[in-house]
């Protein structure tokens, strides 16, 4: 895939940073604030999508991202059923919320929550990326 | 005891290991899936053996008692389904070995394999509508995308059909929900079985009903809303078709329509006769219409996909009929259709892999090379018709003689009629592909698919002849299960102080 021009190079630049962070700040404050594993990750898919699409990607170079974006996305979701079945393991429940709880508002507080985010936020980061990257290389065979 | 939330994590959970596997050990993937059916199916046969001492098992996901969390319901009902499925995806990944190694990203394949797996155990035993309609997705995507699998231009249409139909069905389904939901204010089936006795059979609750009917007739395949099915099964790998004509239709439209009907809305034949004619009426036009169309297929596959339409008549006339032995018989309809059906599929597919056509107009004298292929399909479709001692004979039997305590005279013999229609459409593959002379250029089915069928032979022969423990211990209590009625929501209630 083609690049896109310097003025969108330049703010691409300066912006991926930071909306990197944001998606990773909504993730980290899934169980306090509005969002979670699912919006943050959307938003992370979000920065690897802009710098495919500002930078471009050398010929073929869509099938090998995609292919280590599904190994992060199967990570994601072993993560998150291997949470589920910790529960099951720790003290007997599938899914029991078996972590200390600590203060509620807390960053670290409501237990296996936040790791359950970031399970989700990988999963759903590196499946929206590889869905991207699928229509991408897609069009680049039409293309030839 | 802890063993219920595994049904639907262990597939869950291989689903993810696959893809891992296929990026560093691409050969140890099938043993892997192998080995995780034949897991499943060992523990299914062990919940069976669970449910004959507890007639429910609530599993609290989270601890979080009902109606706040989502609770598993494991019934004799739920252990009965889990086991036909797990019988059919074993002897459906022994046969993937060589039937898959054609086609390109096999690990793509398992990994569906397992979700679709995954959405059906989920289905049968969770006690939730919500989570219901999640795994019903789960299982429904996975199915799209597994029709499509050859990436033809005949699965993509077929999977492009399928998708636009099973999806209606779905959102028919998700606004039923959502209008059940506003009326009951819960979504745990056992409360919401509750609050709908209060309600009473109101306008609003056959509004509901008639629109989960719809979603579950589309996604079971019956007349009406059948257009769908003989593309999507013949589109997809024979072990896919196997499994959606075997159990997934059942699991997706009929297991759903039976406990949402019987457990949830609380109807029974005798305060709800007009609907249950319905349902007689539903089957009986399916049986009838679907049973003359397939008799002028051409397509090995989509004969049998026109056959699944059929069968799964029998099994809403079972419902329909509504007394125990009718009810008992649709339960032992599933299950001989599973393998009678799934049976052959299987042949279907040892056949294009030896020949490579699915034209039966085409196909000659494979009986004698192909000897394992041609008497599995030999045994399964007498199973289908329904020749004693076979496991089909049994299910027909009990179904025509719910029909007569019911005193439904006429439609025992109309349904006894109608298997002629059985009948005509085998004998058809059997004459031309089989018994035909002459000699299609073919070789011999591999070592792994003989096995899968004769593992199904095995069954339908063994289960046949042990009819009565068959009744005993898997469909009697089954039948029971769902003959309590709103019973259930007390069995759910009372047994969630149970510590398992």
């Amino acid at each position: 895939m083609k690049g896109m021009s310097l003025i969108v190079r330049t703010i691409t630049t300066v912006m991926i940073g930071f909306i990197f962070v944001y998606g990773i700040y909504i993730i980290l404050h899934g169980h306090l604030t509005p969002g979670g594993g699912f919006a943050g990750g959307v938003i992370v898919a979000g920065a690897f999508i802009l710098r495919i699409l500002a930078f471009g990607s050398e010929p073929g170079g869509e099938k090998k991202s995609e292919i280590r974006a599904s190994i992060f996305e199967s990570v994601g979701a072993l993560l998150f059923i291997g949470i589920a079945l910790a529960g099951m393991v720790v003290a007997g429940t599938f899914f029991l919320n078996f972590l200390p709880k600590g203060i509620a508002f807390n960053l670290y507080s409501a237990g296996i929550i936040p790791f359950c985010n970031i399970a989700i936020g990988i999963k759903v980061g590196a499946g929206l990326f590889s869905i991207f990257l699928a229509l991408a290389a897609v069009k680049y065979v039409v293309k030839d | 005891m802890t063993f219920i939330p595994l049904f639907f994590a262990i597939p869950l959970a291989a689903a993810f290991i696959i893809p891992i596997l296929g990026k560093i050990a691409k050969s140890v993937i099938w043993i892997f899936v192998t080995l995780v059916s034949f897991a499943l199916f060992v523990l299914a046969l062990y919940g069976t053996a669970v449910t004959q001492q507890f007639p429910m098992i609530v599993y609290k996901m989270g601890n979080w008692p009902p109606p706040l969390g989502i609770v598993m319901a494991f019934d004799s009902l739920s252990a009965f389904m889990v086991l036909v499925i797990s019988i059919l995806v074993f002897a459906g990944s022994i046969f993937s070995l060589r039937y898959i190694s054609h086609y390109t990203g096999q690990w793509k394949f398992y990994t569906l394999y397992m979700l679709i797996t995954a959405g059906m155990m989920g289905i049968s035993i969770t006690g939730d509508l919500f989570n219901m309609f999640v795994f019903l997705e789960i299982a429904a995507i996975s199915s799209y995308a597994l029709v499509a699998f050859g990436v033809g231009a005949e699965e993509l249409e077929a999977s492009f059909k399928y998708m636009v139909m099973g999806e209606v069905g779905g959102l028919t389904f998700l606004l039923s929900i959502a209008l059940l939901y506003a009326k009951t204010s819960t979504l745990n089936l056992a409360d919401m079985a509750n609050v709908l006795q209060v309600v009473g059979q109101t306008p609003f609750f056959w509004l509901v009903l008639g629109m989960m009917l719809l979603a579950f007739s589309i996604k079971a395949a019956f007349v009406p809303f059948h257009s769908w099915l003989p593309d999507a099964h013949p589109a997809a790998p024979a072990p896919i078709s196997s499994l959606l004509s075997g159990i997934f239709i059942k699991v997706l439209g009929m297991y759903t329509t039976a406990r949402l009907v019987f457990n949830v809305f609380g109807l029974n034949r005798a305060n709800a006769p007009v609907f249950f004619n319905v349902l007689i009426g539903i089957g009986l036009l399916s049986i009838a219409f679907a049973g003359i169309t397939a008799l002028s297929q051409k397509d090995y596959k989509r004969l049998l996909g026109y056959s699944s339409v059929s069968q799964v008549g029998y099994i809403m006339l079972g419902l329909g009929i509504g007394n125990y032995y009718g009810v008992a018989g649709a339960i032992f309809y599933i299950l001989a259709h599973a393998l009678g059906k799934g049976l052959l599929f299987l042949t279907s597919g040892s056949v294009v892999n030896a020949t490579g056509t699915r034209d039966i107009t085409k196909l000659a004298g494979l009986g004698e090379h192909m000897s394992t292929t041609a008497w599995s399909f030999r045994l399964g479709s007498l199973s289908l018709i329904g020749l004693p001692p076979l496991v089909g004979f049994f299910a027909k039997y009990l179904i025509i003689l719910g029909a007569l305590k019911a005193g439904f005279w006429w439609l025992a013999i109309v349904a006894i009629a109608l298997s002629v229609l059985t009948l005509g459409y085998l004998l058809k593959i059997e004459n031309n592909v089989f018994m035909k002379k002459g000699r299609t250029k073919a070789s011999k089915a591999p070592f792994t698919m003989r096995i899968a069928m004769v593992f199904l032979v095995v069954l339908i022969v063994l289960l046949g002849i042990g009819f009565q423990q068959i009744i005993d211990f898997l469909v009697g209590p089954a039948a029971n299960a769902l003959l309590r009625g709103v019973e259930y929501a007390n069995l759910v209630f009372g047994s969630v102080g149970v510590s398992f």
